[in-house]
């Protein structure tokens, strides 16, 4: 069964494309699609194998986390897990928080995909030079230090081990930060 | 007139009689016997509880029981433990103390499950309630240590403050000095859910020193191995103890520091905490291990076989936490050394990872229901499980009170034969009679829920997902199951029709929950209009769900009974019927 690229995260077609410069995801996007593992293949040796693997065929994930499955209390995962686990979502201007298990996404455009169904907004692209500019909303979170940064500064899984909570900042504000 | 005297008493006669009747449900039966007995009956009732915040409102409770001492009350809905229900749902604590602030003065007790809690209603409990002793907040969140603070000064006779498993804001560690010199009368104390800095451990040293009553103590992340010696030298009247992080650099003094504390506690029967364990601390423990009725080593990331050590020198142990590190060969020693356990909850290390790194199989399970008799609960998270092995355990153990089950992949089938788990969960049922609680997985169909309507008589609460194949499974459970309370179910194919034909059933239980099922908007109205004494609230976060078509199905239900109509406190994302019952809005 081949890959159907449609329902891949297509970096290209939203113009995605984040990880500090001269990491493999963009390059990946080029790679003849007959080389990629098929779908039934990865589900078979499962998601957690290497990293570079998954980035290598942009597929979706095997396994697709469901919400609140299987039935664990948020509180036992953070004590278990290193990595992942439930941060507050808030977006300015929205009455109301939402909490989110990042350990469920694979890679930021995973993310901000599920952040802009979340929320119905539009998030945008990122650059490492201007940020989130040109769209509504910036994705930022604070990290164990307490800092404010833009949510695809950092290396993945350096934003999921220190991310505390996510914040969707109105654009004009979140120009203000500092980019790597 | 001979008739009324022969069979009445002088009221002082009946309410000393009913003094000595403290269930709910007994007191209940009382109050309807006749008029003067519920009468007499809601003067001294002294404790209430509220299984449904939103079932009745807080007026109503003052009204019929205007000398209340202790109240329990609890908010949520069960899934909003796994993050089903959005923030901003409700289960707003604020307006039951503001009017018990007026109505109770002499108010001793609140205990909360599931609800929201502000610094502003903790402020409004310690300036209300001049005799206040207990505040036990489960599961709740909202508030920070600007709040505690606020209880530990201002409740001058606290003796218990229990915060497990609440998400606390940490604003300062330094709440727990806030507790004056003064306080002396505390009995328990269980700060698990702060984080990693948030207690002052000198403070707390102080104040376990000056409580010579304490005997429960669970400590926070915050505080490491290294400084519980000093605690338990002070507290060896403890009977309860929960440690932080039980590590430390390892060093011999402390090693050892630390078994000599352990073994002053002569009275201790409960341990739990164990976070980030280093193995070789474990051994302080074992002068307790004898004496231990109740473990919990649910965040103790060790391996065999220092778990195995652990629980075969803990012949009495009677409920057990644990994760499934124990895997089944510890689950084995479990069942040859424990013959009073009671009580048995297995957690999952790693519940994300697509294959199994440690082999606890249905095998584990098996061995504890064969090798302790007075197994009565269990929760068992499990990658297999064959219709065999449950209906081993059905036989092994027809004392269950609670079983739990949690196959990690949705419709897992029986592994052997690739069948459904109708058949076992089937003998569950049929060979526990007692069963009052049950959680289902794994791959079934309707067939599994003709058996729990058929034998699940005394079944309160149930809890469904990934479930049947149709309305049928819904229609058996809810015309079968006479003693339902609770239910629960998310991602079924049920529908409509079951639960238009027992609507009626929704007023003698507590709540339903129903989410990614197939019931339609139009039916939830239909059973709104119908059912004046049900509030029907739908939750639907992305769009309003009468922009649908009134045949689209809604993505959440919470259908619960209530006195007190629909409440005005809820966010834009749920709908319910308006006071007329005439639209929901």
């Amino acid at each position: 069964m081949e890959v159907n690229y449609d329902n891949g995260l297509n970096l290209k077609a939203t113009e995605l494309r984040l990880g500090l410069p001269g990491s493999d995801e963009p390059e990946r996007q080029t790679t003849p699609r007959s080389n990629k593992r098929t779908l039934s293949e990865i589900s078979s040796s499962g998601v957690t194998d290497d990293g570079n693997d998954y980035q290598q065929d942009s597929a979706p994930p095997a396994k697709e986390q469901v919400v609140g499955w299987p039935p664990i209390r948020s509180y036992r995962k953070n004590c278990i897990h290193a990595t992942g686990r439930y941060v507050k979502v808030s977006v300015d201007g929205a009455a109301y928080l939402r909490k989110i298990d990042l350990k469920v996404y694979r890679s930021y455009p995973d993310l901000l995909k599920a952040l802009e169904n979340m929320f119905k907004l539009t998030i945008g692209a990122y650059s490492e030079r201007e940020g989130y500019n040109g769209s509504g909303y910036a994705p930022t979170y604070e990290d164990k230090d307490g800092d404010w940064m833009l949510v695809g500064d950092v290396p993945w899984e350096m934003f999921i081990s220190s991310c505390k909570r996510l914040r969707i900042m109105k654009g004009s504000e979140a120009r203000g930060l500092g980019c790597v | 007139m001979r008739k009324k005297i022969m069979y009445s008493f002088p009221d002082e006669v009946l309410e000393h009689v009913f003094s000595f009747i403290q269930s709910d449900k007994d007191r209940n039966a009382v109050s309807v016997v006749c008029k003067s007995w519920c009468e007499i009956e809601r003067w001294c009732r002294r404790k209430v509880f509220i299984g449904n915040c939103y079932a009745v409102s807080p007026r109503m409770v003052i009204k019929r029981f205007p000398e209340v001492r202790s109240i329990e009350l609890k908010g949520k809905p069960h899934f909003a433990d796994f993050n089903l229900v959005p923030d901003g749902w409700g289960g707003y604590v604020l307006p039951w103390i503001v009017e018990m602030a007026g109505a109770y003065p002499w108010l001793e007790e609140i205990r909360l499950k599931r609800m929201v809690v502000t610094d502003e209603s903790l402020e409004l409990i310690a300036k209300s309630f001049k005799n206040f002793k207990v505040l036990v907040l489960f599961s709740c969140e909202g508030f920070s240590t600007d709040g505690l603070a606020a209880i530990a000064a201002g409740c001058k006779n606290l003796r218990e403050l229990d915060l497990r498993e609440s998400e606390v804001d940490d604003l300062s560690g330094h709440w727990l000095r806030h507790f004056p010199e003064t306080c002396t009368s505390l009995l328990s104390l269980n700060i698990s859910c702060l984080g990693s800095d948030e207690v002052s451990v000198s403070a707390l040293e102080r104040l376990v020193g000056r409580c010579p009553n304490l005997k429960s103590l669970r400590l926070n992340r915050g505080v490491t191995v290294d400084k519980i010696a000093n605690i338990l030298h002070r507290a060896p009247q403890l009977v309860d103890f929960g440690t932080g992080s039980y590590s430390a650099e390892l060093r011999p003094d402390v090693l050892l520091n630390l078994a000599g504390a352990f073994s002053c506690c002569k009275e201790l029967k409960s341990l739990s905490g164990f976070w980030d364990v280093v193995p070789a601390y474990l051994p302080a423990l074992y002068s307790v291990c004898s004496r231990l009725t109740s473990l919990n080593l649910s965040y103790a990331t060790i391996q065999n076989p220092e778990i195995i050590k652990l629980v075969s020198n803990c012949p009495n142990l009677q409920r057990l936490l644990v994760l499934d590190y124990i895997e089944d060969s510890g689950l084995e020693a479990l069942a040859s050394s424990c013959k009073d356990l009671q009580e048995l909850r297995v957690f999952p290390s790693d519940p994300f990872g697509a294959e199994p790194h440690v082999s606890l199989t249905e095998q584990g399970l098996v061995a504890v229901s064969l090798g302790c008799p007075k197994l009565q609960s269990v929760l068992y998270f499990c990658r297999r499980m064959t219709n065999a092995a449950l209906v081993t355990i059905a036989q092994n153990s027809p004392n269950f009170t609670r079983f739990r089950l949690c196959i990690i992949e949705p419709k897992t089938a029986d592994y052997l034969t690739l069948e459904p788990l109708d058949v076992g969960f089937g003998a569950i049922v049929e060979h526990c009679k007692d069963l009052r609680r049950l959680s289902l997985s794994g791959l079934l169909t309707d067939r599994v829920f003709e058996y729990i309507g058929t034998y699940a008589k005394k079944l309160e609460m149930l809890s469904v997902a990934f479930a049947g194949d149709s309305d049928l499974g819904l229609h058996h459970v809810l015309s079968g199951c006479e003693s339902l309370r609770k239910l629960e179910i998310r991602d079924c194919p049920f529908g409509d029709k079951a639960l238009l034909a027992n609507a009626a059933k929704l007023e003698t239980m507590r709540s339903l929950w129903m989410s990614s099922c197939t019931v339609s908007f139009g039916a939830c109205k239909l059973i709104g209009l119908k059912m004046p004494r049900l509030n029907v609230e739908v939750i639907d976060e992305t769009e309003p769900p009468d922009s649908r078509p009134e045949s689209c199905p809604v993505e959440k239900l919470y259908i619960y009974r209530s006195v007190s109509g629909p409440r005005f406190d809820m966010p834009p994302f749920v709908w319910t019927m308006d006071e007329e019952r005439k639209v929901m809005h």
